[in-house]
């Protein structure tokens, strides 16, 4: 594995990091491939998203209603919207096989939500699909810290 | 409590007291009143399937251990070692043989039982007495799967606390489509506010189209329709005991009835699929109707509502902190493709990153704020639950009103009322 392919993948993440910071939502559906999947599982060791419960398991056409639920003024949970910055770190290439390449990074996410502050810690697991000199997301599963713990509302896509 | 009223003057047959959401005297007495003194609700029995599965959980403020023990009986007990109280038993959901408390290794079977205590001889000759330091039980009783306890030992049978919420728990676990039902995970989460907000939010339509309009927005036309039901012949009724149904959807009361009624869009994928993996129409059907869920939301004073399509679960932490699991249902042994819509339905509304559960989580979360508003007059200081009740009139098993009414808030604060005046 090359510190070029590294560098890449670090430019993509980062750049999809200050897309969701900065609520680009539009950008950001652009980078998936219409397959992928974005997931937040419960379990701690679930790799069966299909068939336990998540958080969330987003196809297409959920990914898209979720980002407009965010910024439609729809929903009072997110007027006004939570501003967040995330910190994607300690990125590592799992593996690389043709085109497919499986990273696992460190984020940290602070929220800051009318009155208050909170912090999310996630392991993130992605699975990149080379496209056009950049990456598309095939999957995205955000392994939060306390994922089995009680959580408050979330209103933003990790 | 902090107001000189007393639970008599605090709940009013049209509204409460706002020192009910905020006195922290009021929730301790509520703990011991209320969560000591009636049916609770701990676990769906699918949660602990063999011996020795237990999940944690709490009666009250205070942690109990739900566990099978090796003669498959569900026993509840309090999750405290009788030497020096140290908890026996960790973690969400497992599987045990015993519980050995981890600081000087006293263990006690799945039935409660004190087995064995290391290093006997400094309690004499004789040892200790080891049928006086069991885990205590608290009394047990299910009904359709679903496991009550109480610290009340001389509290009426379950059944009869029931009465008639029965029949709707019966309609409820339809949607096994006759596989029966399974409780396969929860999401949890927990919002600023006092327990019986969400208490009362379980019978409340008349958020939903403006609360909900962003999940609304996001449905096919069809399901819109489904979903339109503010000024259709539903009802909220009061079953007694605190217990009351809102039937928001009548054609989804009965998930056995109608159908022959054409499939809706949005389940056309899983009934050729259903039916190419061999079942017959009547069963796809069945099963179809069951993974959209009930239309209607149970709910059983005080902590456990059937709603809908999951189970919801309050736990109060404190006056004015609650947390909340949305539990999810699948059939039992049923279609993989099925399940996997029930799940997909589930996290679509529900939890901390639905499409609704959100929404609800900050209208709630206002409504602890605002309540700090409360002027300095009596006058001032009081919760309205009077919606419907002009128009109420007696229904199959109590008063009934429109689907908007707040007749299940009136009926569960009436049960608070009785339990605290005790
Ligand atoms: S506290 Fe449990 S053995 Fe001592
Ligand atoms: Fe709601």
């Amino acid at each position: 594995m090359s510190l070029q392919t590294l560098h890449e993948v670090t430019a993509f993440l980062w750049q999809e990091a200050d897309l969701l910071d900065h609520k680009e939502h539009d950008a950001w559906i652009a980078l998936w491939e219409e397959s992928g999947r974005y997931i937040v599982p419960i379990d701690p060791e679930s790799t069966d998203y299909a068939n336990t419960l998540n958080y969330s398991n987003d196809d297409h056409a959920m990914r898209k209603m979720r980002a407009h639920r965010l910024r439609s003024g729809e929903a009072v949970s997110t007027t006004p919207a939570p501003r967040t910055a995330r910190s994607t770190s300690r990125i590592v290439i799992l593996k690389e096989d043709g085109d497919t390449i499986v990273v696992r990074a460190a984020q940290n996410l602070r929220e800051f939500h009318k009155d208050r502050f909170r912090h999310y810690t996630s392991n993130i697991e992605y699975t990149l699909k080379r496209a056009g000199g950049s990456f598309k997301i095939a999957q995205k599963v955000i392994r939060l810290l306390n994922s089995d713990d009680a959580i408050a509302s979330i209103g933003y896509i990790l | 409590m902090t107001t000189n009223l007393k639970a008599a003057d605090l709940v009013q047959a049209d509204r409460v007291h706002t020192s009910l959401y905020t006195s922290a005297e009021i929730f301790d007495e509520e703990m011991s009143k209320i969560f000591e003194s009636t049916w609770v609700w701990v676990a769906h029995e699918s949660e602990v399937p063999e011996a020795g599965s237990y999940k944690n959980t709490f009666v009250g403020k205070q942690p109990v251990i739900v566990v099978r023990d090796r003669k498959g009986e569900i026993r509840v007990l309090l999750n405290r070692c009788r030497h020096r109280c140290a908890t026996v038993c960790e973690g969400k959901k497992g599987k045990t043989q015993s519980f050995v408390c981890p600081y000087h290794g006293w263990a006690f079977g799945l039935d409660g039982a004190l087995r064995n205590v290391p290093y006997e001889g400094s309690y004499g000759s004789e040892g200790l007495d080891k049928k006086l330091f069991p885990l205590p039980g608290l009394r047990v009783e299910s009904y359709q799967g679903m496991v009550f306890a109480t610290f009340k030992e001389d509290i009426e049978p379950l059944v009869d606390y029931l009465g008639p919420a029965k029949k709707w728990m019966d309609l409820f676990m339809k949607q096994g489509a006759g596989y029966g039902i399974e409780v396969p995970g929860e999401q949890r989460f927990r919002f600023p506010g006092n327990w019986k907000i969400q208490l009362e939010n379980t019978t409340d339509a008349y958020h939903f189209p403006l609360v909900h309009k962003s999940f609304l927005t996001t449905l096919d036309p069809q399901a819109l329709d489904t979903f339109s039901f503010m000024e259709g012949d539903g009802f909220v009724e009061d079953l007694g005991n605190g217990h009351s149904v809102m039937v928001m959807i009548p054609e989804l009361v009965d998930l056995e009835a109608h159908l022959d009624q054409p499939i809706p869009e949005r389940f056309a994928e899983l009934a050729a699929e259903l039916a190419k993996q061999g079942l017959d129409d009547l069963k796809v059907r069945k099963i179809v109707r069951a993974v959209g869920g009930t239309g209607f939301n149970l709910n059983i004073f005080p902590n456990i509502a059937c709603s809908m399509a999951f189970f919801r679960v309050l736990r109060p932490i404190s006056v004015e902190e609650t947390e909340i699991h949305h539990s999810v249902i699948n059939m039992k042994d049923g279609p993989e493709i099925a399940n996997q819509y029930r799940l997909r339905l589930h996290e679509y509304f529900q939890g901390p990153l639905g499409f609704g559960t959100p929404d609800d989580g900050e209208a709630w979360c206002r409504v602890q704020a605002g309540v700090h508003a409360c002027g300095r007059e009596e006058k001032d200081k009081w919760i309205m639950v009077n919606r419907g009740l002009p128009i109420e009139k007696q229904g199959a098993d109590g008063p009934r009103s429109d689907v908007t009414g707040e007749t299940g808030m009136r009926a569960a604060y009436q049960q608070w009322k009785k339990l605290m005046s005790a």
